[in-house]
């Protein structure tokens, strides 16, 4: 009973947020690695391309629940993504014309570019503001809860409480649906077959007769795709504020680089690697060792191996230490 | 055609001579409250608090013979001390102000106090700062405020605690001067009564997600969790992420965790969490928020202290004589403490012209103003308990 206490307590507090928190992190980390890959730079505008999609998920969200549209247990948002991840989409291909296609055409180094999504970076940041405003915003309707923690203690008889938010299950599910068919895309279809081509080996793609601009085309209707479906789970899961999209692009950079840049399946590998390590080291293990140790040797304190303010420290020392012993990343991705 | 002209020539100085009589200039007041930040849902009726002191003594046409007096509002935020330190800055220098109201927050307060009123000399009545820490600031004697200092609160909570048989608490406190300083008194108070804090930790404002703070928390245990924190802010987001974890179900509400943002968010999910505000039962409070109600505002937590903060800027001037913070800074107490007529809300035109013909007064207002030590508020509290979602006043405590 004490084992089954202990592993529920880890389920609640580690496993749960971390499989949520990992899918987040991967996809968000899938559209910078596909754009590192592709298109070759860095793209620190990623974190708020989310939060200009999820605003505009917001939107739409207000606009059918005024409609009376719902389609509950099953939060409005869901509805309401497709619009916000046009608006994604567009928004994207306008800054493309007008930024980063400039310096395409000039063969510029990809530290230019990344210079320049950094001013799109600020652009969006104060577009988002503008338009709704810096403060917190919550958009879930719908049931919040699949288990809650006190239904699942009386069904079990344990003493802990494993809670399963709504959002949880959204979340981890629309991502698996969605990694599901971006492999499918890039590994079977021709368009993504000419895509990988692309990365490997740009001048011989071209040589081939693929059509450069239609690539760069489809990279960012993919990315914004990525980049919206991200923002919105992690708003419904927790709250959608401008500010926390700028902290997510550390460790979603962090999980890129550690599972190998440029590499999809590594992008995945890297958000839950870096995800369960923010969670597990930060968390304090009295009670679940309470549990599992005769009473003697039972704890005084805490157990935790850092405190919670650390917790974007961990993504930093991951970092490091990947790119000292294995800069390739997990996955062998580019050497960065 | 000239006639026209003459007659507007000759009725335009009849009006401004007669503006003039009734004008002898105004004075200037800086209204410095976090209008932006973690405390921005208090804000607008302390506000609206503050400025109807101000217009009540100006309508009577009593205020240092018939003076009106300017509000300019400016925003100290709540954490960010350069912000609050320019803001005042321009009030002082810019605007010349002759004193402050304000500021919201302790930190901001603190920074205003060091950085702007003693260097400008100008005298400074917060409302709602409650560090511990700004009693023995030094303040060259112009720094009052009419909330009572934390040390008090903590002792208050820690014996709330133990009445209600809670053996051992949770606490996680806002990382800044008011949560450092207020978990600091709660916990040495509740350890003295035989309580005991399983831990203490602190939680950063504005994150998206406190999953692993609570985890944390959960894992020292404790029968409730006292969360010092911003009710727009860290402290809302530890609530639900307890709730959602099912990691606790009751929480104990320090005052900046008390208002509609809580309430309404969480509703009947933190039913009989108890928690405590600056408040009194005095014929005052009920009194205030009768005039705030007929001035179209609702009295929120602070607003009955903004008042107070305004009308004893006022007072201590009218005792003075004058509006210079040098001469107003030393008449504070005069007015606030006994002897002298009571005054209570709405009747600062009968505190003015008592002071005025040289007479004294006891200033009551919205809160019992009873200023002791270096110039803060002694202190009575409203115990609160959620039942059904909304809070429930229990009693008062002095």
């Amino acid at each position: 009973m004490d084992f089954l206490n202990s592993i529920t307590l880890l389920g609640n507090f580690i496993i749960v947020p971390g499989l949520v928190y990992g899918s987040q992190l991967a996809l968000g980390a899938l559209g910078v690695t596909l754009i590192y890959g592709i298109l070759r730079f860095s793209n620190f505008a990623h974190g708020e391309t989310m939060a200009v999609g999820s605003m505009v998920t917001i939107l739409a969200t207000w606009g059918l629940q005024s409609l009376g549209v719902s389609i509950s247990p099953l939060p409005t948002a869901l509805l309401a993504l497709p619009i916000g991840i046009i608006a994604a989409i567009l928004l994207c291909l306008t800054t493309d014309k007008i930024v980063y296609r400039f310096y395409r055409r000039q063969r510029a180094a990809p530290v230019t570019l990344l210079i320049a999504s950094l001013g799109v970076m600020f652009f969006y940041s104060g577009l988002t503001r503008f338009v709704v405003g810096p403060g917190d915003i919550n958009f879930f309707d719908g049931t919040r809860f699949i288990i809650r923690a006190r239904e699942f203690k009386q069904m079990t008889g344990l003493d802990e409480g494993l809670a399963i938010k709504t959002t949880h299950g959204i979340t981890i599910i629309i991502t698996l649906i969605i990694v599901a068919a971006l492999f499918y895309f890039l590994n079977r279809t021709k368009t993504g077959k000419s895509m990988r081509a692309y990365s490997d080996n740009r001048d011989l793609a071209l040589l081939s007769g693929i059509n450069p601009d239609r690539v760069v085309l489809i990279v960012w209707i993919i990315t914004a795709i990525l980049a919206t479906i991200a923002g919105t789970l992690y708003g419904l899961d927790k709250s959608f504020k401008p500010f926390t999209f700028l902290q997510l692009l550390l460790p979603i950079f962090a999980a890129a680089i550690v599972g190998g840049i440029g590499n999809p399946l590594g992008a995945i590998t890297g958000g839950f690697v870096i995800a369960f390590s923010e969670i597990s080291i930060t968390y304090a293990y009295r009670k679940f060792l309470t549990y599992n140790l005769p009473e003697s040797w039972e704890p005084d304190g805490l157990v935790q191996l850092l405190s919670t303010d650390y917790k974007f420290a961990v993504s930093f020392v991951i970092l490091v230490v990947v790119l000292l012993v294995r800069p390739t990343g997990i996955f062998r991705g580019q050497s960065v | 055609m000239k006639k026209m002209l003459l007659a507007t020539a000759v009725s335009s100085a009849i009006l401004a001579t007669s503006a003039f009589a009734h004008d002898h200039g105004s004075v200037k007041i800086g209204l410095l409250l976090g209008f932006t930040g973690p405390a921005e849902s208090l804000a607008p009726a302390m506000a609206a608090g503050a400025e109807l002191a101000f217009k009540e003594a100006t309508d009577s046409g009593k205020f240092l013979d018939g003076k009106a007096i300017e509000v300019i509002r400016a925003d100290s935020t709540c954490v960010d001390a350069s912000a609050a330190t320019a803001a005042a800055e321009r009030l002082a220098t810019s605007d010349k102000v002759a004193s402050f109201v304000g500021a919201l927050c302790s930190g901001a307060t603190g920074a205003i106090l060091q950085g702007v009123a003693r260097t400008n000399g100008l005298m400074m009545i917060s409302p709602s700062a409650t560090s511990p820490a700004l009693t023995t600031a030094e303040d060259d004697d112009l720094f009052f405020r009419v909330s009572p200092s934390d040390a008090r609160q903590g002792e208050i909570i820690a014996q709330m605690l133990i009445e209600q048989d809670i053996k051992s608490a949770a606490l996680t406190y806002t990382n800044n001067d008011y949560g450092k300083g207020l978990a600091d008194s709660i916990q040495t108070s509740y350890e003295g009564l035989g309580g005991k804090i399983t831990l203490a930790a602190a939680h950063e404002d504005g994150k998206g997600d406190y999953n692993a703070e609570v985890g944390a928390l959960s894992s020292a245990g404790g029968d409730m969790l006292v969360v010092v924190g911003y009710l727009d802010q860290g402290g809302k987001g530890i609530i639900q992420s307890s709730l959602d974890t099912g990691a606790f179900d009751q929480f104990f509400l320090p005052d900046a965790m008390i208002g509609e943002s809580i309430f309404g968010h969480f509703g009947a999910d933190i039913d009989g969490s108890i928690g405590s505000i600056p408040g009194t039962d005095s014929d005052g409070a009920a009194t205030y928020s009768e005039l705030a109600t007929a001035a179209g505002f609702e009295a929120g937590p602070y607003s009955g202290e903004s008042y107070d903060a305004a009308a004893l800027t006022l007072l201590a001037m009218q005792a003075a004589g004058s509006s210079a913070s040098a001469d107003a800074k030393a008449k504070v107490f005069d007015v606030a403490n006994a002897p002298g007529e009571k005054i209570y809300p709405g009747e600062l035109a009968k505190g003015l012209e008592i002071l005025a013909s040289g007479g004294e007064i006891d200033y009551v207002g919205a809160t019992s103003v009873e200023l002791i030590g270096p110039g803060e508020a002694a202190g009575s509290y409203r115990e609160i308990v959620v039942e059904g979602g909304t809070d429930k006043t229990v009693k008062f405590r002095q």
